[in-house]
């Protein structure tokens, strides 16, 4: 790829502005975590008084983060493994195959996109109750319940992200391999999605952060043994009280593992993979 | 071709199964001889609050055999969990929770109602603090709840800041508060910028807003409902609102930056970083003073109008009441466990570790809760308090009032005159707001 | 409508036909099977019973039974949507200023998500440490990014009037940011802080499938950048681009978490949006018969603007199936 001068000035400039609208409140966040509470409360300084490292030991006794950061974790991979199996079976179809309905599909998906939470929060929750009075499987309060909603809330995004990506490949990649011998699904897992692989982290990580942040109906669907992160942070705020560097400190090490994570598929979602696909 | 749509369906099959093991998730207790208890959050942590409520229990499950499972709500998730609980049928036994939500509650039929043998079964109407007693639910019906914590407003004062201004008496009139807040909003290091005010409160918090509106109303000789809806518009009601918004507008001894404050803590923090001289706050504040080593206060009742155009009210009958679940499997224990907390003995315990008020008025005999401001904030809820209004509508008044309050008070802020034509409008307009939705 | 695209005609005509035969015609619906179930049972049916309540008259006193609500046809839907009432006005208020707010929240994500990801597609040393940074946003729980913000836009003590006041020198007063006017703008800033790194995201990955051989020889050609850009990037991310733009309008417009964090229960009223508004009557006051008919007409506004957002992108003829 040739750059020209041009280029070259709009990429400073403009990865400078992200770079500073991104860091700044992460720096506030970064600081005021290692700041004695005293420190907190005043006006704001760029730097600590006196650093402490006090509020990274206190956080885990103050509300019981660990087992929060578990129920988050649970409940967010699962959520996205399955979301990305669910979505990527039914993205395939409505990129590649011909049959009745389709349409109807993929319009009705999309259009629950639309649906505003707090319109169904209710009746979601009143629907799971007589499921669970009918067939006894407990979905609220349960790791289950949460599942299957984030699942469900990430799949329209991900069907429609997935099945454009797939649109995306020639088809002649997978009827080759299909000459050879392999089935039609054998073609999907060992020819699609290798080539689709930056779309579906893209994907994954859209699922995992849909499930990960998600505050309106964990507050409905959890109860003590099985609060998430995304609320249970609140309880750093009590009545009497904000415990802000301890709340932050608590937000930087929740979000450690996520970044680490994504730093280490962020290098997957380099170009040239269907590039190569294509020549 | 069939192969793969096997193994397609196959795939379904086992997303079911991983979906059903992924069920086995931390589960509910069993059943029987055990009370499910929810607790509203009164302490500085859910950790704490349970530190201080299991001895209680234990001491209960010791009298009677029956065990308590303890869940305390944090009130940022408490309304919906009571929302889910009488909606699905899947409610805890026993509950606790803001006595101003008693007439709401009352109306969704989910609760046990006191009356006769049930009354009696938690110790008789006689055991009980009238005026906290009062707010158990609608007027003319049961109750459906007994109070189980009391609180109350009350003048809290900066003695050393009183005596560096030479003011030796806490102001027992409306007219004497002003003046001393006004003596008290000073720049103490003479930067040409006012470090110190006179008194201090939270412009955005809508509780705050809407009982002092009441308290204030209520001495003006209003009220904000009467049968046909709100009154917020009423003169006097008007008055006591632009006498509220005032102390920032006119009277400059509050600190313009507390028309922000909201969350109910940043008052009590500017009290106890000498911010501030004087605030008017519940009782369950001096926790948060404690758990910031701050002792420099003294408590006085709340200032009164003089004359007094109404009725001398001086707090509203705060606290946390008490209910029993309809659905309970155990309504008979479900008694007891109340008869017990609110009982005299446990009383004094709750109080102290809670800083509240007890509700059983035998309590106030013991020799632990003998002292000078257990006798004044006594003083004020027996004698000087009365219940929010006892409507179902209580909750969404206190939001819409409350608002309305804080929207005055971030005019003032942002430097707009407020006249009291201005306030009238903004009573109308949550007026018609409360009655659209009614 | 579907920017799944059918086989091309040229590829295997007649095989559709002959597929259909096959006895495998059942495998694009064993395929999509995991996904309708779910979309039945956390959308689909609670949507129509949320649709339902909206005619309802369901409220604390009838919630404990909530399946005998008396049926009030369209009351909550005049009562709700009257323009001349104050529930009408009120909310007419807020539906325009969530337009004003989604259309300034989309746009600036939009921008900031492609601009960066046109920079970060290219090679340079740092860009593996910018593509995970940009995304740290995107990350942190919504509660946390709301009350970091919160935090700094305190009007007392923040970082913000910090450094227009004291470091900067801009302003002699510190102006209050979360309440009054200016709310809306910190509602735009902490939403835009929130959104963009989800277009960056997305968009980068569509970038990710353009061959850079077809750069080169545009490059060639003597093409400037930034009619590469117009010319060869927009097209070719196309469709990426229209579902990222259509869903991050959907949830921009619904969006609760960030204003229900910033302000709590009741929003200033310059920042006042719709769906805190409805959550405001639903699960504050419990009158969900009330707030659900609210829903609805946000529903059909969602409904329509997506219609025609939709007929304005698609070329003619390209949804017919």
């Amino acid at each position: 790829m040739i750059e020209t001068k041009g280029f070259r000035w709009f990429r400073k400039v403009v990865l400078t502005f992200l770079t500073v609208f991104t860091v700044l409140p992460l720096y506030v966040l970064v600081v005021t975590s290692v700041k004695p509470l005293e420190n907190v409360r005043g006006t704001f300084t760029w730097f600590p008084d006196r650093i402490t490292f006090q509020p990274f030991v206190d956080m885990w006794t103050t509300i019981p983060l660990a087992s929060y950061l578990g129920n988050s974790l649970i409940v967010t991979t699962t959520a996205t493994v399955l979301a990305l199996l669910v979505a990527v079976l039914a993205a395939y179809p409505l990129s590649r195959l011909r049959f009745r309905g389709k349409r109807l599909f993929s319009m009705t998906v999309l259009s629950t996109q639309m649906f505003p939470g707090i319109l169904f929060l209710l009746p979601l929750f009143l629907i799971f109750v007589r499921v669970e009075d009918l067939i006894g499987v407990e979905l609220t309060g349960s790791y289950l319940g949460l599942i299957v909603t984030y699942l469900t809330f990430a799949l329209p995004f991900s069907i429609w992200m997935l099945a454009g990506y797939f649109s995306a490949i020639p088809e002649g990649l997978e009827e080759a391999a299909m000459i050879d011998g392999t089935t039609r699904v054998g073609a999907l897992v060992r020819v699609i999605l290798p080539v689709a692989r930056p779309g579906i982290i893209a994907v994954g990580v859209f699922a995992f952060i849909t499930a990960w942040g998600e505050v309106l109906f964990a507050s409905v669907l959890t109860d003590t043994q099985t609060r998430t992160l995304s609320i249970g942070l609140k309880l750093y705020t009590s009545q009497t009280d904000t415990l802000w560097n301890q709340l932050l400190a608590a937000s930087l090490t929740i979000s450690l593992p996520v970044v680490i994570a994504f730093m280490l598929i962020q290098r997957y979602l380099v170009s040239g993979l269907s590039a190569g696909a294509v020549k | 071709m069939k192969i793969s749509a096997r193994a397609v369906l196959s795939a379904s099959t086992a997303l079911g199964l991983v979906a059903a093991l992924t069920a086995c998730g931390p589960d509910e207790g069993s059943e029987g001889q055990t009370l499910t208890y929810w607790a509203s959050n009164q302490g500085a942590s859910v950790e704490e609050d349970q530190e201080v409520l299991q001895p209680a229990l234990d001491r209960f499950t010791e009298e009677t055999g029956i065990e308590v499972e303890l869940e305390v709500v944090p009130w940022s998730e408490l309304y919906n969990r009571v929302l889910t609980a009488v909606s699905s049928g899947n409610s805890p036994d026993v509950l606790n929770i803001g006595n101003t939500w008693a007439a709401s509650l009352q109306e969704t039929g989910a609760f046990v109602p006191f009356e006769g043998a049930e009354l009696e079964a938690v110790g008789g109407e006689e055991r009980f603090v009238a005026t906290s007693f009062a707010t158990g639910g609608a007027e003319g019906a049961p109750p459906t709840s007994v109070p189980l914590y009391g609180l109350s407003y009350a003048l809290f004062y900066n003695p050393t800041m009183f005596e560096e201004a030479g003011i030796e008496e806490p102001p027992a009139t409306w007219e004497e508060f002003v003046d001393t807040a006004n003596e008290l909003t000073r720049d103490t290091d003479d930067d040409g910028e006012i470090d110190q005010y006179g008194f201090g409160l939270e412009g955005g918090n809508e509780r705050q807003n809407s009982h002092m509106a009441f308290i204030l109303g209520r001495q003006q000789g209003g009220r904000l409902w009467a049968d046909q809806g709100p009154t917020f518009s009423s003169d006097a009601q008007v008055t006591a609102v632009k006498q509220w918004v005032d102390l920032m507008a006119t009277e400059d001894v509050v600190d313009p930056s507390s028309a922000e404050f909201s969350d109910g803590t940043q008052a009590i923090a500017d009290f106890v970083d000498e911010r501030s001289a004087m605030t008017i706050v519940q009782g369950s504040a001096r926790t948060t003073m404690a758990a910031r080593d701050f002792d420099d206060y003294e408590i006085a009742e709340v200032p009164v109008l003089d004359p007094l155009p109404g009725e001398p009210v001086q707090s509203i009958a705060a606290g946390i009441n008490i209910s029993v679940f309809n659905d309970t499997d155990d309504q008979e224990g479900a008694l007891r466990l109340v008869e017990h907390l609110t009982s005299p003995q446990e009383q004094v315990y709750l109080s102290q570790e809670f800083q509240t008020l007890p509700v059983a008025t035998e309590s106030y005999d013991s020799e632990e809760l003998q002292d000078e401001s257990m006798d004044t904030f006594r003083r004020i809820l027996a004698e000087h308090s009365e219940p929010m209004p006892l409507i179902p509508e209580e909750g969404q008044m206190e939001t819409v009032l409350g608002a309305a309050i804080g929207g005055i008070f971030a005019d003032v802020a942002t430097g707009s005159e407020i006249t009291e034509a201005d306030v009238r409008q903004a009573m109308e307009d949550a007026e018609a707001e409360m009655d659209a939705a009614n | 409508m579907s920017f799944t695209e059918e086989p091309r005609p040229g590829a295997a005509p007649g095989s559709d036909r002959r597929r259909s035969r096959r006895p495998g015609w059942f495998l694009p619906y064993g395929m999509i099977l995991p996904a309708a179930v779910l979309e039945l049972l956390v959308h689909i049916i609670p949507m129509l019973l949320g649709i339902y309540i909206s005619f309802t008259s369901l409220t604390q006193l009838t919630i404990r039974r909530w399946t005998t609500a008396p049926f009030v046809w369209f009351d909550n839907f005049v009562r709700g949507l009257d323009p001349g009432s104050a529930l009408g006005s009120a909310l007419f208020e807020s539906l325009f200023r969530t337009i004003v707010y989604t259309v300034l929240v989309v746009g600036l994500s939009w921008a900031l998500g492609m601009a960066a990801a046109v920079a970060l597609n290219t090679r340079f040393r740092g860009r593996g440490v910018l593509r995970t940074l940009f995304l740290v946003p995107y990350a942190l729980p919504v509660y946390v990014a709301a009350i970091l913000w919160a935090f700094m836009f305190n009007q007392r003590d923040g970082m913000v009037n910090r450094v227009l006041v004291q470091d900067m020198g801009l302003l002699d007063e510190r102006p209050f940011w979360l309440i009054g006017e200016n709310a809306f703008w910190v509602l735009v800033i902490v939403s835009v802080w929130r959104l963009w790194p989800f277009a960056f995201l997305m968009l980068l990955a569509a970038l990710q499938s353009i061959p850079g051989d077809v750069y080169e020889a545009a490059a060639i050609d003597g093409a400037s950048t930034w009619k590469r850009f117009t010319d060869i990037t927009l097209p070719m991310v196309r469709s990426a681009n229209l579902v990222v733009l259509l869903v991050m309008g959907l949830w921009t417009f619904n969006e609760f978490n960030i204003p229900y964090l910033l302000f709590g229960d009741t929003s200033p009223e310059s920042a006042r949006l719709i769906s805190p508004l409805i959550y405001e009557h639903s699960f504050v006051n419990w009158n969900f018969g009330l707030g659900a008919a609210m829903s609805v007409l946000l529903l059909v506004v969602l409904i329509v603007a997506s219609a025609i957002y939709v007929r304005m992108v698609l070329p003619k003829g390209s949804g017919n199936d």
